[in-house]
């Protein structure tokens, strides 16, 4: 009912011609950030148990709040599945969507809506119960997978096993939490999505040490924040409030110690990223210190990632390609100056 | 208006010509006949240019936007599996494919669920005015349970709570070589072989006799009063002569078995659990429906026929099927076409548990892959609209078959 009533949204808005103001505008105006994230995966956008969402996408939310007012609490979460996902940021129900999407061509050039980053370098991967003794994903001939539908996800696994000569049978559900249930309580053989929420998912199943993940990665998943095509203003924003959150932890700079390096630092990168110097807010039209509330409210990559999904969380998941271009990894933010 | 003001303003001119005409021309827009039908136009205009500004602004809006549009996405390869289709379907089909697989599912679900649908409300219906207390009190206890749980809950209910706990595929319930999991219901297939066709060309044989002999038994009735088992006779024949055919040319129907192989069952057919519980939620939701219209219509049969007919000595079971129910049908088809209506719109609940209909299949993985809103639902609106205009279509041709003919 709702993705068709969202889908009358776009209409609307496109019968209308609205939304000619710029998206920053119309969000000060509002007084709050509306965030697009998922309806529950654990480690990327969930609420806890006192209502409050956390998350690595959350976090990005927050930290686009705390750019554009200094106050990260300024956001609306708004639950999501993957079909309603790109129709909300279109029609404007939404201002970023944050919410694990797969950056492709076909998204990015086709949906009227831009790819502002990778806040998360995933993969594909195949869970399945343990006891069935499986030490491969090519000997899934024949098995039933649940799969969440409207994702690359879906369309991965089909050119992987039909590269491969596997037959399958896909049993293909609105949500990732509604297909992980349905694998937990039998009704698949094998369970697929991008590993990082596999990882979320398998906490809440009944069993979760009777559950494991296959060795083959089969896709490349680099998810990020979306926002609509067309307002470079917020675009850059939402860009630059994901590359700020690099460069701070690049830099060393925590949200426990940007207040000392404020008054004590003399590197001109630590200057120039908390706005003392170097370009500021100007070209962004935020206030100087926009990076400074990010990390003083949110915290760097670094903070988030561990504290969400690496190891001060359940999922316990190592930084892997999420590590900093200097440690291995892909995270690389192009300089602020 | 202007040209409604010209014109005004050179009637007074003709008429003065003219001479005073035999009956007085009232003016334009006194005349109640011309001036419906100047508004008529002016609100045809409106509404049209209101249509065309709709369109032109989409269309210019999504170009804007950079949303790509038109119909050529339905070509382009899918590459996305679907667990059920009635017809050959791979990856490797088109979107156009998907589309076709996802209606013959929601028009397979639809049928299953009116025939159920119509039986059972049927016999609820009728067993609802029974005299026998205990199934009048069941039947009733029955329609006040299931008219007034939403359907989605209903759909739920069977998904997870009843199909879901059912054993897995290794722990099988097995009876007569087929298999109940909770990976679905799975029988063995009929593979007809050499011989076969001849069985198939009996049983339809079997059908055309009987019509003819009913035909036949009418004429018959109305020239000599004289009564033939027609019901009977049709039975034996449809099942008779196929049956003694297949006996005589020595059984030629083969049956693929079912067998567990690595992780599901190979061969035989298999019938998903989202297929069953999707049918049985809305064949009981709108059997209680049906089972009401059912019983208002026997109740709006008044008590004088069946009081005639009894008079006449005819049989309880006659008095229901000859002169009840026919007259009774008169106030119930049109009430049961919108139940029918409402059964197949409701079948896009399907989309909730993952049965791949329409819904599911076109408007859900489809649309979410090409991003193509507008195109994708309303091809899908279209459907659901043709679905209903068709069985309405039937529906209205029917009631107006059986509808007092008077001689």
């Amino acid at each position: 009912m709702k993705k068709k009533l969202i889908s009358a949204a776009v209409l609307m808005a496109a019968m209308t011609g609205a939304a000619t103001a710029g998206t920053l505008e119309t969000v000060k105006e509002r007084g709050a950030v509306q965030c697009g994230v998922t309806s529950g995966v654990p480690g990327f956008s969930v609420p806890d148990d006192k209502g409050n969402w956390k998350g690595l996408d959350v976090d990005l939310c927050r930290a686009v709040a705390a750019a554009v007012f200094g106050d990260s609490t300024k956001v609306k979460f708004i639950p999501l599945n993957a079909k309603e996902r790109f129709t909300a940021l279109v029609s404007g129900e939404i201002d970023v969507l944050s919410r694990v999407t797969t950056w492709t061509q076909t998204r990015d050039t086709q949906l009227g809506v831009n790819f502002a980053g990778v806040n998360y370098y995933d993969g594909q991967g195949f869970l399945v119960k343990k006891d069935l003794g499986l030490k491969s994903v090519k000997e899934l001939d024949g098995a039933t997978v649940c799969v969440q539908s409207g994702t690359t996800t879906e369309l991965n696994m089909a050119d992987y096993f039909r590269a491969n000569g596997i037959t399958y049978t896909p049993v293909v559900f609105d949500t990732n939490d509604q297909a992980a249930q349905a694998f937990d309580s039998g009704r698949c053989d094998s369970f697929t999505t991008d590993l990082s929420q596999a990882a979320g998912l398998r906490t809440r199943m009944q069993d979760p040490s009777s559950v494991g993940a296959l060795p083959e990665v089969i896709s490349k998943e680099p998810l990020g924040p979306v926002v609509r095509q067309g307002d470079d203003t917020w675009f850059n924003i939402v860009k630059w409030t994901h590359n700020a959150m690099l460069n701070a932890e690049e830099l060393g700079v925590t949200s426990a110690n940007i207040d000392k390096m404020k008054s004590e630092s003399t590197d001109p990168n630590v200057k120039r990223l908390i706005g003392l110097d170097g370009p500021k807010g100007k070209g962004l039209d935020l206030a100087d210190d926009w990076a400074y509330q990010i990390v003083k409210q949110v915290g760097n990559y670094g903070e988030a990632y561990e504290r969400n999904v690496g190891k001060d969380s359940p999922l316990g998941l190592d930084r892997g390609l999420n590590a900093l271009w200097n440690q291995g990894g892909l995270q690389y933010a192009p300089p602020m100056r | 208006m202007s040209s409604d003001m010209s014109s005004s303003g050179h009637k007074p001119d003709g008429s003065a010509k003219e001479k005073a005409p035999p009956v007085s021309q009232p003016k334009f827009w006194n005349d109640p006949k011309k001036r419906s039908l100047l508004f008529q136009v002016l609100l045809l205009s409106v509404l049209g240019f209101v249509f065309y500004t709709i369109i032109d602004n989409t269309l210019t809006n999504l170009e804007q936007r950079g949303i790509t549009t038109g119909f050529d996405f339905l070509t382009r390869e899918a590459g996305f599996g679907i667990a059920m289709s009635l017809i050959d379907y791979t990856e490797a089909s088109s979107y156009g494919m998907t589309f076709i697989v996802g209606l013959l599912n929601t028009i397979l679900i639809a049928v299953m669920g009116i025939i159920a649908a119509t039986i059972l409300g049927f016999i609820l219906g009728v067993a609802r005015l029974s005299d026998n207390w205990l199934v009048a009190k069941f039947s009733a206890l029955y329609i006040e349970i299931f008219r007034n749980i939403p359907l989605l809950l209903q759909i739920f209910f069977w998904y997870y709570a009843v199909l879901r706990t059912l054993p897995q595929p290794r722990q099988s319930i097995e009876f007569l070589g087929s298999f109940i999991n909770n990976r679905g219901f799975i029988f063995p297939a009929p593979v007809p072989e050499e011989g076969f066709g001849l069985v198939t060309v009996g049983f339809f044989a079997a059908i055309a006799a009987s019509w003819l002999i009913a035909r036949w038994a009418k004429k018959r009735q109305e020239l000599t009063g004289q009564q033939f088992p027609v019901a009977l006779t049709t039975i034996g024949l449809v099942i008779g002569v196929p049956l003694v055919l297949f006996l005589f040319s020595g059984m030629p129907l083969g049956l693929d078995h079912p067998e567990l192989k690595g992780f599901n069952f190979k061969g035989g057919i298999t019938v998903i659990p989202e297929l069953i519980a999707l049918w049985l939620a809305l064949s009981i939701y709108t059997a209680a429906f049906i089972a009401e219209t059912v019983r208002a219509g026997i109740l709006a049969v008044s008590h004088g026929q069946t009081e005639a007919a009894t008079a006449l000595g005819m049989s309880k079971a006659k008095t229901l099927r000859l002169i009840v129910i026919p007259q009774a049908l008169r106030v119930v088809i049109p009430p049961l076409t919108s139940q029918y209506l409402n059964l197949t719109k409701n079948s896009s609940l399907a989309t909730a548990i993952g049965y791949p209909d329409l819904v599911n299949v076109f408007a859900g993985t489809t649309l979410n892959q090409t991003g193509q809103a507008i195109e994708v639902i309303s091809m899908t609106m279209a459907v659901y609209l043709a679905l209903s205009l068709m069985t309405s279509f039937f529906m209205n041709w029917y009631n107006a078959r059986i509808q007092l003919s008077e001689r």
